[in-house]
């Protein structure tokens, strides 16, 4: 089972945190700090798996790709495969990159929702339901389809529609 | 300065409009940017929160507005704020009736609440609603949020819809309503258990992204009882032989692989099933060959099916012709230039010695360079290799590697699982107690605190008892030994807690053993320890009782003591200590030394630690002060099982007056029952003989210290301590019982009574564990660590075809023929090298039984690696060559094509990129695709594609050139 998707910047900010098991909100700032100085610590042209039981408990794996100024980090359990899961990482780096044309941190910065809905369309529940990243644009787009079509009479102020609703 | 740049792309991004983003976001997003200390950047999102909470109270605000408001606080809760004042407005929005406000609030709700937070009872209506929903995307974020928020109380309310989705005709909503009942049956299984047969039924679902969600729930259930599902080995196998045929539709390919993650998470259920199941595994085996045949191990995930195979393989019913296949792919990984195929190499290599342990000397060199790989992560796992693969006859260098690595490793966590290995394989299979006094030492100065305090005591117990050998000779060595490795290691500062105990106990009982040192300079060092360790009360307490042990042996010598004045100021100090404990032992010191000589020797025997101590649970030496209470009108003992709950104070009673003289103490009883009633239970609870603890006042002399040390606590409180006492007794017969002065401080003043060995309070309950008797085959092999290599892996893998000569004896020659011979059925080469090899041992030659002569003459380091390449070069091109013609060269252009349809945007919006174009990281990345592109050219040299293949697959630390190539220009 996947148990976090974390995309952390160079700079050790959080860019997007995922966690399938629940991890009280208090505690995410010390789980990105501590990945980050494992991540950090390591040299280029190393592994890219790391075990971390010690941040995540006992048995659990951390794969990552340092790509341009992001790492991108997935946590998992011994019930997945560790280079599966490094392409994993590419089916959703690829997605990212299909979606915003040439992805750089900003599009992530100020799309976090969106990388969600592509993450919620990959991985469900902490198991991977989708690894095509065209299927996983197809139902993007599909839903932002819909959120467009839906969203036109959302210019009502909220007491308005509230009213109507009672 | 980056940043700024960055913040130029932003707003030419926000006049793009980008994602409909307001400007309040970009500015925010900016300032964080630009912010120049945490301090600032906490001063900033303190202000939007405020912001965001006047805003998302106020009603009038347009609905559309509210979802970028929220958004917002997501933002700032991710950066680690406190947005709680927001959960509310989430969990209103999940209402809405606009789909991107709702899907907005459940994301919103997903990432703030869990399934125990009050609110969550709010959002189940809704989800409850949606479900129902016409439109399938309102049901998708129904149901991803069910995955989350919905508890075990809760899951019954969504159930029933949940089950019905399972039909829906949309696949993606199918494929979600089975992860939402696996989530449900991870939650709870009791609540989801009658909807088990649901995934038996799904499996056979026309979607085959249906069907591999289904494998999930499966694999689950599977692990958990195996044998009901035996009946689907065979739709397993067929699925996974349909899926490797390509017979799914293309669009489940991925990099040309047919739906990879279904073939993995099949894999690894048949490796569940057919563990140890000969009729199941049986049908595995055609399609798993056929896998192995087709393998790619040209890319990733290619890599990764091979990886389950042999997973697989190794975990089934053994075949040896696909555990050749699986040897064989392991020493593929093994030898690539890829750290991840390495560390995955090794850990297959973990799984195939289980079932062959000869595999592993073929990967020797490998292994070794594994080892000594600046990559972590793939050093630690090849230490857990060799934890595996650790046998008495390369334990010694196992362990020293082992102990080398720990010294230099900071990481706690890490630190203390090594080191608990180290203990475990030394305890197991030292060839020697010397070598396991000295690594245990070691394992102590480095990692004492982080030991378990129970290898101390065995340490101890160790050094009393000796090789458990008639030569007596042999194990006053050894004491001395440690004694004198010990005298050394004192001064140093820093040692931990543990390994300091180890020492005073040491020095205590055998510092004077010998005669080599004095009693003073033994008592200087000890007193030494209790000063430099002046917060440390367990250690104190062993300083000063190894300080009475060895004036205790003084005086039964003969010899005249004097007391060292800085021995007297630490009596002193701890005769005043708070610890009463350690007052006690103060006490008993001072006691001692006006104690006669035959008086100190039956108080303290030299080396009785290792005596036993009779218990005599009857207490007949009190039979003649009984009968006497008797005659004098005191009522008789009733045993507990004759008591009921009634007289329970009377026999409280009678304990009492069994314990101390009693008549008195009994109107008290009667008096005031109330506090004694726990009393009694507690004691009832101690189980069997109260009595025990009657053995105390053996010794005239001791009389007078109980009864100090007894008026000072009240009376009860002694007794009670007596229960706990006791209980720790009734646990006898442990090796821990060397003297009292073991004893832990907790067990305070009444274990002192115990002198002559009833307080074993210490390692008595915890090490019941015996050391293994694998001293038997103590051949010293491997000593010499040199820094070859080749020695290193001799000592490593080379005994373990020759052990069986071992035993006889330690002819070198015998036990390096033989495993030539052995190699010899795989192989025709190595015979010949292994007579001209000077080394002693194991035929490093193994490793290298592919390629020819030179082996022989102690290939240089480099030496193997160049052979491997060569011969894994044509292996490796052959399937890149004849499986993609078009892209022959490598597998850099075959990535690229998936890019295609990116490059004209890419060129397009160069024209925004220029901003970027001074960055760092840009040129680094510019340097790196070159680099990669001039790779490509010359690739007259098969090696080197294969090399440049790999790496484009798998290293993409830094470069993944065909990934952000385009992005950055």
């Amino acid at each position: 089972m996947i148990q976090a998707v974390m995309v952390i910047s160079t700079q050790a900010k959080p860019r997007l945190l995922k966690f399938y098991n629940f991890q009280p909100p208090e505690k995410h700032q010390d789980l990105v700090r501590s990945v980050f100085q494992l991540l950090s610590a390591r040299p280029d042209s190393v592994s890219n798996f790391v075990k971390v039981d010690s941040i995540f408990g006992p048995g659990t794996k951390m794969v990552y790709k340092h790509l341009a100024t992001l790492y991108f980090v997935f946590v998992f359990d011994s019930s997945e495969n560790e280079l599966a899961m490094l392409d994993l990482i590419q089916v959703f780096v690829e997605t990212l990159d299909k979606c915003f044309k040439n992805v750089c941190e900003l599009d992530i910065v100020f799309n976090f929702n969106k990388l969600h809905t592509i993450l919620d369309e990959m991985i469900l529940g902490g198991q991977v339901i989708e690894t095509s990243s065209e299927q996983i644009m197809k139902s993007v787009e599909e839903i932002e389809r819909l959120e467009k079509q839906s969203s036109t009479t959302s210019f009502i102020p909220k007491s308005i529609t509230e009213r109507f609703t009672r | 300065m980056e940043q700024l740049r960055t913040i130029g792309r932003e707003l030419a991004m926000g006049s793009q409009g980008g994602w409909g983003q307001s400007k309040e976001f970009l500015d925010l997003v900016k300032s964080i940017g630009e912010a120049r200390s945490k301090a600032e950047e906490d001063r900033i999102i303190a202000r939007e929160l405020e912001h965001l909470k006047r805003r998302l109270a106020d009603p009038d605000v347009p609905r559309r507005k509210m979802k970028e408001l929220l958004l917002r606080l997501v933002y700032a809760e991710m950066l680690g704020h406190d947005a709680s004042f927001g959960h509310i407005h989430a969990v209103k929005m999940t209402h809405d009736e606009s789909l991107p406000l709702k899907r907005t609030g459940y994301l919103a709700v997903a990432l703030f609440l869990d399934e125990r937070h009050d609110l969550v009872i709010l959002v189940v209506n809704t989800i409850q609603k949606d479900l129902r929903s016409d439109n399938y995307l309102v049901v998708c974020a129904a149901l991803t949020a069910a995955c989350r928020l919905i508890g075990e109380e809760a899951i019954p309310a969504v159930l029933p819809q949940v089950v019905e989705l399972l039909a829906h005709p949309k696949e993606a909503v199918r494929k979600k309503a089975v992860m939402a009942l696996h989530r449900f049956y991870q939650r709870s299984p009791s609540s989801v258990s009658h909807l088990v047969s649901n995934f038996r039924k799904r499996l056979c679902d026309n979607d085959p992204g249906v069907m591999g969600a289904t494998l999930c729930p499966l694999y689950d259930l599977i692990l958990e009882e195996p044998n009901s599902y035996k009946d689907l080995v065979v739709s397993f196998v067929n699925i996974l032989k349909q899926v490797a045929e390509r017979r799914l539709p293309t669009s489940y390919d991925y990099h040309q692989m047919p739906a990879p993650f279904i073939q993995i998470k099949l894999l690894k259920i048949l490796a569940v099933l057919g563990s140890g199941d000969k009729q199941a595994s049986g049908h595995m085996y055609t399609v798993l060959g056929d896998i192995f045949r087709k393998g790619d191990t040209a890319s990733n995930i290619g890599n990764a099916i091979l990886y389950e195979c042999i997973c697989c393989i190794s975990s089934i019913f053994p075949n040896p012709k696909m555990l050749e296949a699986a040897a064989e792919t392991t020493s593929k990984f093994l030898k690539s230039d890829s750290h991840n195929l390495k560390y995955m190499g090794i850990d297959a290599l973990g799984r195939l010695i289980k079932i062959n342990p000869d595999i592993a000397e073929e990967h020797q060199l490998a292994v070794i360079d594994c080892l000594e790989d600046p990559d972590d992560t793939l050093k630690r796992k090849t230490f857990e290799l060799l934890y595996k693969m650790t046998k008495s006859t390369n334990v010694e260098v196992i362990v020293d590697r082992m102990i080398e690595y720990m010294i230099n490793i900071t990481d706690h966590h890490y630190k203390t699982e090594i080191a608990s290995r180290c203990v475990e394989l030394a305890e197991q299979f030292a060839p020697s107690n010397q070598w396991f006094i000295q690594t245990m030492n070691k394992v102590f100065e480095h990692a004492g605190d982080l030991v378990n305090i129970r290898v101390a005591h065995n340490l101890m117990r160790l050094i009393a008892e000796g090789f458990g050998e008639e030569d007596e000779g042999a194990d006053s060595q050894l004491r001395s030994s440690a004694v004198d490795s010990y005298l050394r290691i004192v001064g140093e500062p820093k040692l931990p807690s543990s390994f300091l105990q180890i020492i005073c106990w040491v020095l205590g009982e055998y510092g004077t053993a010998d005669g080599k040192y004095s009693a003073s300079y033994i008592i200087g060092k000890l007193c030494d320890v209790a000063e430099a360790h002046l917060t440390d009360d367990t250690v104190k307490a062993y300083a000063i009782s190894a300080i009475l042990k060895i004036f205790a042996f003084e005086i039964a010598l003969g010899r005249k003591i004097d007391l060292l004045p800085e021995c007297q100021t630490l009596v002193d100090e701890l005769s005043a200590s708070h610890s009463t404990d350690l007052q006690q032992r103060a006490y008993e010191l001072q006691a001692l030394l006006g104690l006669d000589k035959n008086a100190v020797e039956s108080v303290m025997p030299a080396d009785a630690s290792c005596e036993d101590i009779e218990v005599d649970r009857n207490l007949s030496f009190l039979n003649s002060y009984v009968q006497q209470a008797l005659e004098n009108g005191a009522s008789p003992y009733i045993p507990e099982s004759e008591r009921s709950g009634v007289i329970s104070v009377g026999s409280y009673r009678s304990q009492e007056q069994q314990e101390t003289s009693a008549h008195t103490l009994r109107f008290e009883a009667y008096e005031m029952p109330k506090p004694s009633l726990p009393l009694a239970t507690s004691q009832t609870s101690i189980s069997t003989p109260t009595t025990d603890l009657v053995p105390v006042p053996e010794t005239g002399y001791y009389k007078e210290d109980h009864q100090t040390s007894r008026s000072q606590p009240p009376g009860d409180a002694v007794s009670g301590e007596f229960g706990v006492k006791l209980r720790l007794d009734g646990v006898q017969k442990k090796w821990g019982r060397p003297t009292y002065s073991s004893s832990t401080p907790s067990s305070s003043t009444s274990s002192q009574q115990t002198t002559n060995g009833t307080s074993h309070s210490d390692g008595g309950g915890s090490s019941s564990q015996p050391r293994e008797s694998s001293y038997g085959s103590k051949r010293q092999q491997g000593t010499e660590v040199s820094a070859e290599k080749q020695r290193l892996a001799a000592s490593l893998f080379g005994s373990a075809a020759a052990k069986a000569d071992r035993k006889a004896q330690a002819s070198r020659k015998t036990a390096k023929d033989s495993p030539s011979t052995e190699k010899v059925a795989t192989t025709n080469v190595t015979a010949q090298p292994v007579k001209e090899q000077v080394i002693p041992a194991a035929p490093p030659p193994d490793l290298l039984d592919l390629g020819d002569e030179p082996v022989s003459s102690n290939p240089p380091l480099a030496d193997p690696f160049s052979q491997l390449e060569g011969l894994l070069g044509p292996a490796s091109a052959a399937p890149v060559l004849s499986g993609t013609p078009a892209t022959g060269a490598s597998k850099a252009p075959d990535l690229m094509s998936i890019f295609s349809d990116d490059v004209p945007t890419g060129v397009a919006s160069g024209s925004t990129d220029p901003t970027l174009g001074d960055v760092n990281s840009t040129s680094s990345h510019k340097g790196a695709t070159a680099v990669a592109s001039k790779k490509g050219p010359s690739l007259q040299d098969a090696l080197q594609k294969d090399a440049t293949a790999r790496q484009v697959g798998v290293t993409p630390t830094g470069n993944n050139p065909n990934l952000f190539k385009d992005l950055l220009g």
